[in-house]
């Protein structure tokens, strides 16, 4: 299936890109992340803290669906 | 007032008072965030917020409304900001206006502290010696966490 990944702050900067079209197999997020760690070696380093569908909160095993958003957040750090 | 707003431009801290000022309450307590001049032993020049605004406001308003829920108190209201900020600069404010001092104290804590938590909000902050880092990612990094799950 076809997944949006979109990455924040220093996420994206790791990856070296804001947002990336994937197809895969993944069924979680957790499974998702794991294959964008594989990409992108540098994402490696970091904790992933939160992850969101379509501009909700999920969790890591939600379900994934065809043309989901998926965003990854890195450890928040607002106040 | 919204509830919850992100703000690109500085925030009016008094703008707070006077919107949530209240006949039927005794009290009221604000709390402000303000850019401070270190962090960790190092000195911290300037800092900017990157925020995933569509979230974070829909995340920010769930958490003023259960502060509403869980709390005797009448109204509440804050905001944070995004983009460049200077030393003093406020980051984020507060406020709750109750009939009494304890619930306006406990759910002023409860919203910066799940603001904290759950807001799409990174932090990256400018030191003396010409580096930049994200907040928090930095620990992961030293400390060679492993990603998550």
């Amino acid at each position: 299936m076809s997944i949006i990944v979109r990455y924040f702050a220093a996420f994206r900067e790791a990856a070296g890109l804001a947002e990336e079209h994937v197809d895969t197999t993944a069924a979680t997020p957790a499974a998702l992340f794991a294959e964008c760690v594989a990409r992108h070696s540098a994402l490696e380093r970091y904790t992933a803290s939160l992850v969101a569908i379509n501009d909700e909160m999920a969790g890591w095993e939600s379900e994934l669906s065809d043309g989901d958003e998926v965003l990854f957040f890195p450890p928040v750090a607002g106040g | 007032m919204k509830r919850f707003s992100v703000s690109a431009g500085p925030i009016d801290p008094d703008g707070f008072r006077r919107a949530l000022v209240d006949p039927s309450c005794g009290a009221y307590v604000q709390f402000e965030g303000w850019v401070r001049d270190h962090n960790e032993g190092q000195q911290v020049l300037r800092l900017e917020y990157e925020v995933y605004e569509p979230l974070a406001v829909k995340e920010g308003l769930l958490i003023v409304d259960e502060a509403m829920e869980r709390f005797e108190i009448s109204r509440a209201a804050a905001s944070h900001r995004s983009g460049l900020l200077e030393l003093t600069d406020v980051a984020v404010v507060v406020g709750v206006s109750a009939a009494h001092r304890g619930p306006a104290f406990d759910a002023c804590r409860y919203i910066i502290d799940q603001a904290k938590l759950r807001l799409p909000i990174w932090k990256k902050e400018h030191y003396a010696n010409g580096a930049a880092e994200w907040v928090n990612c930095r620990h992961c990094a030293e400390a060679g966490h492993a990603h998550h799950p």
